[in-house]
């Protein structure tokens, strides 16, 4: 994993992101406040922009550098969710000195656990925690067991697929979905269908490559 | 929607640019990042106060930068939580090398950012999360009861204790018992509308009232068809008598809150009503608050909050403070 790979991969996510835009949308103005694709494709937007910036950076200093893009330029909560995503991972042991997958997987995994922590927030509470946390334990899970690592990917997908999902039924314990109570269930959560969206994308393209 | 405005774009910063030039023998307004400070530096030695929030509150924060409270204030975009870099860029104005307070409402954007602030943050620094809403024990927007109108007056009382030496950990210490000896809860008619959004937050009908409201109109405990002023009095201040338990005779310090579309008259009136009321128990009222503090936009309504006084925290509140929205003694 090159700085590169994260520009390309962050191009590729914009795509899918935009295309899937208004469902998003739709979900969010069912059972929140309908400003979370907005976030989203800012966020996304804005780390692109950094490609002239970061591009020659070494791993550490680039995933910083989106770190604090992402917390400042989206805000609220999801700012600083993305942002300790981003933040945790540069903080990962000899990362200047290449990232291989199972390298890869291991800061991700840092990642989601500092995710988790900031949010407070775990699986069963209807939020992207549902796709993220279960992505996570499948990816280490996979490197554990000295899966191949298309097998692992592929099964990431299906991980995120199915947490996707599983958040139809849940009642929303965090975020604005609480308001509603027994309201929001039925719902898909726009978080968890954005970040299996982006899950999907990025292990997609690893396996096409 | 009616506003005044000229683009939900440039709202804050027109704002915050006509509010740095109205006050200007008081607080300096500072942009990209957008954070408001004195206009004096902070004095040597002396324990640096910031907080902040969405913006939509006013005067709360930024109305309370100035002697004797904050030292400075992080608006974010309306009803939006301020982030990190508006923080760290604050700290770095107004740390004099005693420390930094970070005075935090328990509403998870907020706390999120505020805690990423504190932990990249170099300096020694401490944070008060104030969480005195007593209508909810499980609030929709955070794990636990939100931040409201009390927070004005842990920033007067931690001011005035910063102001007059106090280390960073006496601060935070009274930051918390102030906290803890104060309850609120508040009441809604109508619905406010974010610039950026263009429609009403909630809807809610001509007869209706949500009881046990939050800052930016997230539901509480109930919603209620409209009663007398006295009724809707008394169960505010049940509400908050029964989680605080003054007990007879016991000193404290009545602030009936505006938030934003409900006349003074009114607030005068609800006051005189809570008189009623505590007089009733023999609690003493001995200071007073009424006006609008801590805000939600242009919403018709009111929150009550008591504050248990002890020695200290009167001390404290009568000492002299010089901000935008709270003046007294200079």
């Amino acid at each position: 994993m090159s700085v590169n790979f994260l520009i390309h991969r962050a191009k590729e996510i914009q795509a899918v992101i935009d295309a899937n835009a208004s469902e998003i949308e739709k979900l969010d103005q069912e059972i929140g406040d309908g400003d979370h694709i907005f976030n989203v494709q800012r966020g996304i937007k804005l780390v692109i922009e950094l490609e002239a910036v970061i591009k020659d950076l070494p791993m550490s200093k680039a995933l910083n550098q989106i770190a604090m893009k992402v917390l400042s330029g989206i805000g609220g909560s999801s700012g600083a969710l993305f942002g300790t995503l981003f933040m945790t991972m540069a903080k990962g042991k000899d990362i200047d000195n290449g990232v291989d997958y199972k390298k890869a997987i291991e800061i991700f995994a840092d990642g989601v656990e500092a995710v988790k922590q900031r949010g407070k927030a775990d699986v069963g509470e209807k939020t992207m925690m549902d796709v993220l946390i279960p992505v996570s334990n499948c990816l280490k899970k996979g490197v554990e067991d000295n899966k191949d690592v298309k097998e692992i990917l592929k099964e990431a997908i299906e991980v995120a697929e199915k947490g996707m999902f599983s958040t139809k039924d849940l009642l929303a314990t965090k975020g604005r979905a609480s308001f509603l109570g027994e309201r929001a269930k039925g719902h898909i959560d726009p978080g968890a269908r954005s970040s299996q969206l982006m899950i999907k994308t990025v292990c997609e393209s690893v396996l096409n490559s | 929607m009616k506003k005044f405005m000229n683009s939900a774009d440039d709202f804050l910063k027109e704002s915050l640019q006509g509010f740095g030039a109205a006050h200007q023998d008081i607080v300096n307004c500072h942009y990209d990042p957008n954070f408001i400070t004195r206009a004096t530096p902070t004095k040597e030695g002396k324990v640096a106060l910031i907080s902040g929030g969405g913006s939509g509150h006013e005067p709360m924060h930024g109305g309370l930068v100035g002697y004797g409270m904050l030292d400075a204030a992080c608006p974010g975009f309306v009803f939006s939580s301020p982030t990190p870099d508006q923080m760290l860029a604050a700290a770095e104005k107004v740390d004099s090398g005693a420390g930094v307070l970070f005075i935090v409402k328990n509403y998870s954007g907020d706390v999120m950012n505020f805690q990423m602030a504190a932990e990249m943050m170099q300096g020694p620094n401490e944070s008060v999360l104030t969480n005195d809403d007593v209508a909810v024990e499980d609030s929709s927007f955070t794990t636990g009861r939100r931040g409201v109108a009390a927070t004005v007056v842990v920033e007067k009382i931690v001011g005035s204790l910063a102001e007059h030496g106090g280390s960073l950990q006496e601060c935070k210490a009274l930051g918390d018992k102030v906290n803890k000896n104060s309850g609120s809860m508040g009441v809604a008619f109508s619905s406010c509308t974010v610039p950026a959004a263009g429609k009403p937050n909630f809807d809610i009908g001509d007869d209706e009232m949500e009881f046990g409201v939050g800052i930016h109109g997230e539901p509480g405990r109930r919603r209620d068809k409209m009663k007398s002023a006295q009724e809707i009095t008394n169960e505010l201040l049940e509400a908050i008598n029964e989680d605080l338990k003054p007990e007879a005779n016991e000193e404290i310090l009545l602030f009936v809150n505006g938030m934003g579309g409900t006349p003074l008259t009114e607030l005068y009136l609800i006051y005189d009503n809570a008189k009623n009321m505590l007089d009733k128990k023999n609690i003493k009222i001995s200071r007073s608050l009424v006006g609008n503090y801590c805000t939600s936009l242009e919403m018709q309504g009111a929150s009550i909050t008591l504050t248990k006084l002890d020695e200290e925290l009167l001390k404290h509140w009568d000492s002299s403070v010089h901000t935008a929205a709270m003046r007294w003694g200079v």
